[in-house]
């Protein structure tokens, strides 16, 4: 049983780590293209900065599923459930 | 929620455990030891009670605060359009006009075939999704407490954000996908949905080369098909969740909530107003993905 729940937790926090990693480069790239793009032309920096978003949302969405299921592993882990 | 065996590890589980309300099969042992004589349809008093009730059981509270919100915003905007005058319009009216306009402008710019159902769908996607996902800015114990005073029940299990749980979430992506076939179908008619399905990315000029690229053609297109309704319903979930089980988390504090919870809420804030718009936008690009041809 505590073998279970050490390893639940390592792999949470892997999910987790992992998925923060993850996000951080991806953000870290499209917030520098934008930003290049804003200072090549300004009069477009409106309309990149919504598609921005829109991009925004679509990096988080894994990560968030990730995290998503990290908190179902760590509050009503199935592994423990599966041995009583 | 001041009773006996209170840990931080339950009041958490508490509040991420929904109002079940399903059916218990005869011979099943109530958590209060009660043996049930037959088949009862009857609300879980613990959350193994609630896995036990199977597929059949529904999320009452989630339900409720879902159908409840969406007739909030039916009725708010049927109201603004039954006022609405070619005059300089109130304050109320004129907040109404910006978000249809944001909505128009974007199905404008993306959807270039002919349907009447695709605008109001996006506005109707955006304002719900906004305004479940605004329940979750409601301080965390507040509704819970006054529904179990109200229900006389100190255990009573209320969540009130329909989109944390992937029920609701997956009903309306599953609703969407559904859309994006039968717009496909219409659009390029059945012939042609599945030759895009079987006959894009590798094709050939030669017959027998085609026929065995439908295999590997078929699994990634099938792939890419079904990932849009999984990830727009779990985008919109984990996103929720997270957030939920943060206030959650922070709540348990103590004094340090009051800072704590202000600049998760301010934070959270972007947060719902982003993923109901990115709901919007992915709904109207996979439409207009559906009705477009190569």
């Amino acid at each position: 049983m505590e073998t279970i729940l050490a390893f639940t937790a390592l792999g949470v926090l892997l999910v987790l780590g992992m998925g923060a990693f993850g996000t951080a480069i991806g953000f870290g790239l499209l917030g520098g293209k934008f930003l290049e793009g804003a200072a090549r032309q300004p009069e477009l920096a409106p309309m990149l900065q919504v598609k921005m978003f829109i991009v925004a949302g679509l990096i988080d969405a894994v990560t968030m599923i990730g995290i998503g299921i990290g908190m179902w592993f760590t509050f009503a882990n199935p592994y423990t459930a599966a041995l009583h | 929620m001041a009773t006996e065996g209170l840990t931080p590890t339950s009041y958490i589980q508490h509040h991420l455990q929904n109002l079940v309300y399903g059916r218990l099969p005869a011979g099943y042992e109530r958590s209060d030891g009660t043996i049930l004589e037959q088949d009862t349809w009857t609300i879980a008093h613990n959350s193994s009670e609630a896995v036990d009730m199977g597929f059949l059981a529904i999320n009452v509270d989630s339900m409720a605060w879902a159908v409840g919100l969406g007739i909030v915003f039916s009725y708010f905007f049927y109201r603004a359009a039954k006022k609405a005058t070619p005059g300089v319009p109130g304050l109320w009216l004129n907040f109404i006009e910006m978000i249809v306009e944001v909505v128009d402008k974007n199905v404008k710019e993306s959807f270039h075939a002919k349907s009447d159902l695709i605008a109001p769908l996006a506005l109707t996607i955006f304002c719900w999704v906004f305004l479940m996902n605004l329940m979750d800015l409601v301080p965390v114990d507040w509704l819970p407490l006054l529904a179990a005073t109200a229900a006389g029940d100190p255990h009573f299990y209320f969540k009130v954000v329909p989109t944390t749980d992937p029920n609701i979430t997956f009903g309306l992506s599953l609703t969407v996908f559904a859309l994006i076939i039968f717009y496909s179908i219409r659009f390029k008619g059945v012939g042609g949905f599945i030759s895009e399905l079987t006959l894009h990315p590798f094709s050939s000029k030669n017959l027998l080369v085609q026929v065995l690229f439908i295999i590997p053609n078929l699994i990634l297109e099938g792939v890419s098909l079904l990932a849009k309704p999984v990830s727009l319903a779990l985008r919109l979930f984990g996103n929720l969740y997270a957030g939920e089980l943060i206030f959650v988390l922070i709540a348990m504090l103590g004094y340090w909530q009051l800072p704590a919870h202000f600049v998760w809420a301010v934070f959270h804030i972007l947060i719902i107003i982003l993923q109901a718009f990115i709901f919007m936008m992915l709904t109207i690009i996979y439409l207009s993905l559906a009705v477009e041809h190569h």
